[in-house]
């Protein structure tokens, strides 16, 4: 139980980098990206292949950093130059890093064993906790920048920050740069973990991030950017405790997740807003009631 | 300072639905100018201001700001000189984003944005000094969102935003539109009195007939995509409003129509 908790605690430091990297598309940007689910096989292929290749791990992974960022600029220029939808450009941009990402591993996947490796002589929860907080103090800090001041009001009113001189397209694709280059370096973290990168690992990465960034939003609240961030990691935290716990039921099979993930989505969606509306009639239905009594009237037949 | 040249508009061209936004339309401001301008429901006037801030690129025509032709440059390329005030109030300010924080991107507008910090302790104290000049109090909630706040209040905001920073040239479009009669009058003070201590070139589109003789030192009458009257100082002085529709009427041949006109 208490290794498959570290494990859990692990798991969900290491996904925590991706998580970031959604938030800021879904969250910040207002962009719904699927590149992700490319983009994070890309970080793990690069941070893999060039480890086999006897590059050291630590520029491996900041080479994953920068392959993702080039493929969320690919996202991010479909979308703002070539003008199309945002949804389809990240979908061309996934399907299309499928290939490249094959041709960068060589063959489906790629082993790590007996390589030298990211997390050599040292304690993945001591490091994944340096870098997962370095990250998020980090993006709070950007955040707080002229840049990235203008990057969150393209995400909030485009039109804007247009007024006040900034180039959007500019803003947008660095967002998607940013986005990706945080998926991408999880991705290659992931595989020194697991030691191997296959090319299917990316698949569904899309749905755990939004997972992550929903439940940590419905749990902690993202009421400034420093609490956002950090329900973002802490929601990546227990989207992996909730993923370890189901599965030790019995009847559930790991192949069962993916469902499990859009029922936790859906929760995590629906409760607060349906929480919300619970609130807002009962206040309505009070505020009413008082009115009509300050009129010094009874409420008359009719209604229910 | 603001120059229009020969400046046509059509929008979707070739198609059953062309139709004609501006015809070769001409205007210069001196520096300093206050120019309200009036005009029936689609004359071009909401157009106008689109091609001068650099939103749509006009089909024929240029556009000049203190002598430089700035036809080529895009919206962000121009909003260096240009200050901005849209009609919805929601439309000048980021919601999800405090008032400080709002504040800072205006700072910026004619400046370039890099990493250093947007909000510091002395830009907050030149925020708090300029939100007072509104007198509603929004220096007192620098690290409250936008969002939270009224209409009349977001608009006074976006007022200040687009105008603290000293904008070569300030454009509102029917900015009090979308407000309550009481707020409305409140911006139209702000507007005045800011434009006057700045001594901005302001062009201002009203449907407000009284605030637009009232306003500013030059009152351009618009139809059709056409300046066609121009009513300089001192002719504008001891005009009414009866006259104003007079005059409409007996150039273009029929009544003022303007769904939201008020005339005073
Ligand atoms: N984006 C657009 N696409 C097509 N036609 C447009 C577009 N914008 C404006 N038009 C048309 O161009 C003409 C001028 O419109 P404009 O918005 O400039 O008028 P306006 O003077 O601002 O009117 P209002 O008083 O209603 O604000 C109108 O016939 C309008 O229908
Ligand atoms: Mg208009």
């Amino acid at each position: 139980m208490l290794t498959s908790l570290t494990g859990a605690v692990e798991s969900g430091l290491l996904y925590a980098l991706m998580a970031l990297g959604v938030f800021i598309t879904f969250r910040i940007l207002d962009f719904p990206d699927l590149t992700v689910d490319g983009s994070f096989t890309t970080g793990a292929a690069i941070g893999a292949v060039m480890t086999v290749n006897g590059t050291a791990p630590w520029i491996a992974v900041l080479c994953a950093f920068a392959g993702g960022a080039l493929a969320g600029t690919c996202t991010g220029l479909l979308h703002t130059k070539g003008k199309i939808n945002g949804l389809l450009a990240g979908i061309i941009m996934m399907i299309a890093l499928y290939s490249i990402n094959l041709r960068i591993l060589g063959k489906p996947n790629v082993s790590l064993r007996n390589m030298d490796n990211f997390f050599n002589n040292v304690s993945v929860m001591i490091v994944m906790i340096v870098i997962a907080v370095a990250v998020k103090l980090l993006i709070d800090l950007f955040f707080k920048t002229d840049i990235g001041l203008s990057l969150r009001a393209t995400g909030d009113n485009a039109r804007m920050i247009r007024s006040f001189g900034a180039n959007t397209d500019v803003t947008t694709i660095f967002g998607v740069a940013l986005s990706n280059a945080l998926v991408a370096t999880s991705g290659a973290l992931v595989a020194h973990y697991q030691k191997f990168a296959d090319n299917n690992m990316g698949i569904g990465m899309i749905v755990i991030g939004l997972a992550s960034v929903i439940i940590g939003e419905a749990i902690f609240g993202a009421r400034t950017i420093f609490r956002a961030t950090l329900a973002v990691v802490l929601g990546s935290l227990v989207y992996r405790i909730i993923y370890a716990l189901a599965l030790r039921i019995e009847w559930l099979e790991a192949s069962d997740m993916k469902l499990i993930t859009a029922v936790i989505i859906i929760f995590a969606l629906v409760v607060p807003s349906t929480r919300r509306l619970i609130k807002q009639k009962n206040i309505a239905r009070k505020r009413t009631a008082e009115m009509l009594a300050s009129l010094g009237k009874a409420p008359s037949g009719g209604g229910r | 300072m603001l120059e229009i040249l020969n400046v046509s508009k059509l929008f979707n061209p070739g198609t059953v639905d062309e139709k004609t936004a501006l015809v070769g339309a001409n205007l210069t401001m001196k520096p300093g100018d206050f120019v309200t301008v009036i005009g029936s429901n689609g004359a071009g006037k909401s157009t106008l201001m689109n091609i001068i801030s650099g939103v749509m690129k006009p089909d024929a025509g240029a556009v000049k700001i203190d002598g430089q032709d700035v036809s080529a440059l895009s919206e962000h390329g121009r909003s260096r000189w240009i200050g901005r005030v849209f009609q919805d109030p929601m439309a000048g300010t980021a919601p999800r984003m405090t008032i400080e924080e709002n504040m800072a991107i205006a700072y910026t507008r004619d400046k370039s944005r890099g990493f250093s910090f947007g909000v510091t302790r002395a830009k907050r104290a030149i925020f708090k000094q300029e939100l007072q000049r509104l007198g509603i109090g929004l220096e007192n909630r620098l690290g409250a969102k936008v969002g939270l706040l009224s209409g009349g209040e977001r608009q006074a905001l976006s007022l200040l935003m687009a105008t603290f920073t000293r904008p070569q040239i300030l454009l509102l479009d029917e900015h009090t539109a979308a407000l309550d009669p009481a707020r409305a009058e409140l911006i139209t003070e702000l507007t005045e009195t800011i434009v006057r201590d700045m001594k901005l070139t302001t062009l201002m589109v009203t449907h407000n007939m009284e605030q637009a003789i009232r306003l500013g030192n030059r009152l351009i009458m618009m139809d059709k995509g056409r300046i066609i009257l121009d009513v300089p100082e001192e002719r504008k002085k001891d005009l009414t409003v009866e006259q104003l529709l007079g005059e409409f009427e007996r150039i273009s041949g029929k009544k003022l129509a303007d769904d939201r006109i008020v005339l005073g």
